[in-house]
């Protein structure tokens, strides 16, 4: 029997390991038909402790495409965890149920506690702000679909970098590529935390920052944009004054170069106007969908059936 | 000042100046029903002045606690008044049960049945990493 894997951060993949899921996922797209039932009498989990619309979807979704089952709940108040159950508990038990599990919690290592007792696969679909590798293997897969490759790219990270953990787990997978170069687009207030400058200049990583996206879109191959929040901040004036610097319209694009995108883990408030919507460079719907692909790559890789 | 040696025990050498009664709290040494001394601020040729604790009889103590609080400390083995083994002390990679996570969005902040533990992840600056969370410990916040 091979050994039990788990999905906890996204460098418990190899680069190797993200390229073979890509490579499974581009397949599922070209040959949907040749994996619809490949899970048939398999059952996923989706042990959701706090509300979530995309992820919990894309895993639905993922596993019923792959032709399996889905059993779960979506917040904690369904689940025994609101008799205070606790999460090893819960798994202990979920593992007699299913084959492989994705769970999202508020507390932060959750899904490694979990990982201790399962005897089936543990997928962590987010855990507070620390990690949700499947977002950041959903981002690599909309980078790979719409540029090729990850090599020799500038990619402009913009709004939160503070507490965005999206932001965090996407330097962390693409500084392990060939010449990347990130320029970090934020207020002062919400500046990327100093470990993760230190991690970016161990790594030997081209960096800049830059306190107004308008400086920076020419330069950029890829614009990740995540929500400037409001209670981020300690008094509104700064927010007022800030806020209108990091939202992207349609006319700002005009400086961008053609084959640049958009990304945006989503939900979107305000931060992308939706007259971007129909510029050619808006990929964050379409980031979306590959977030179910590459689910399904990974449940296949998971289950040892890919 | 005369101290008896040490028939069969340990010997920890080298401890700061004036954090031996630290250490013997720390390794809960009040608790053993043998002889203990603490000797205070003795000269040193090393450190300028040191601590040590003498320990007479066969007592379990934690090496990886011990090397946390302080990687200088040397242990002496002891047995039969006849040192066998000089242990210099080291940060140890992980650490289980003793420090907690102070994070309060870590999951040990709300399921307290998890044993706490921290893994090593900077020797230079004694940086230790919570295991669940990430987060760094800090002695006070």
């Amino acid at each position: 029997m091979s050994e039990l894997r788990h999905l906890i951060n996204i460098t418990d993949l190899s680069v190797e390991e993200i390229d073979h899921l890509i490579e499974v996922a581009d397949d599922i797209i070209e040959n949907p038909e040749a994996y619809q039932e490949i899970c048939r009498h398999k059952k996923l989990a989706t042990l959701f402790f706090e509300p979530s619309t995309r992820t919990r979807l894309s895993f639905t979704a993922a596993m019923m495409d792959l032709g399996g089952n889905v059993l779960g709940f979506d917040q904690a108040a369904s689940s025994s965890a609101s008799k205070g159950e606790s999460v090893s508990d819960t798994v202990t038990m979920v593992s007699g149920y299913a084959d492989i599990i994705a769970m999202r919690h508020p507390k932060e290592g959750a899904p490694f506690v979990a990982a201790r007792r399962a005897t089936v696969p543990i997928i962590n679909g987010g855990d507070g702000g620390h990690f949700h590798p499947t977002q950041t293997l959903t981002d690599l897969m909309t980078i790979h679909r719409k540029k090729g490759e990850f090599k020799n790219l500038t990619i402009g990270l913009c709004g939160d970098l503070k507490f965005g953990r999206t932001v965090h787990s996407l330097i962390e997978a693409m500084i392990r590529y060939e010449n990347i170069r990130f320029i970090m687009i934020s207020p002062e207030e919400l500046d990327l935390p100093e470990y993760i400058k230190e991690t970016l200049d161990n790594a030997g990583i081209e960096w800049k920052e830059v306190r107004r996206l308008e400086d920076a879109i020419p330069e950029l191959d890829v614009l990740y944009m995540t929500r400037v929040q409001r209670e981020r901040f300690f008094n509104e004036e700064d927010y007022i004054r800030l806020k209108d610097s990091f939202v992207l319209h349609r006319r700002m694009l005009d400086t961008a170069k053609e084959d640049m995108i958009v990304m945006h883990p989503l939900p979107r408030v305000n931060e992308i106007s939706v007259d971007v919507d129909d510029d050619p460079r808006a990929a964050y719907f379409f980031q979306a969908l590959m977030g179910k692909y590459i689910r399904m790559a990974l449940i296949l890789f998971l289950l040892g059936m890919k | 000042m005369n101290i008896d040696g040490v028939n069969t025990g340990l010997v920890l050498d080298h401890i700061k100046a004036g954090e031996g009664w630290a250490i013997y709290n720390l390794l809960g040494l009040d608790k053993v029903d043998c002889t203990v001394a603490i000797i205070q601020r003795v000269q040193s040729g090393k450190y300028g002045k040191k601590d040590i604790i003498k320990i007479d009889g066969d007592v379990d103590i934690d090496l990886d606690i011990l090397g946390y609080f302080d990687d200088k400390i040397t242990v002496n083995m002891i047995r039969d008044r006849v040192l066998f083994k000089k242990v210099h002390l080291k940060l140890p990679e992980t650490i289980t049960g003793v420090l907690e996570c102070r994070n309060p969005r870590c999951i040990t902040s709300v399921e307290q049945e998890i044993v706490h533990q921290f893994k090593l992840s900077d020797p230079e600056t004694k940086k230790y990493r919570c295991v669940y969370c990430d987060t760094v410990y800090k002695e006070k916040n």
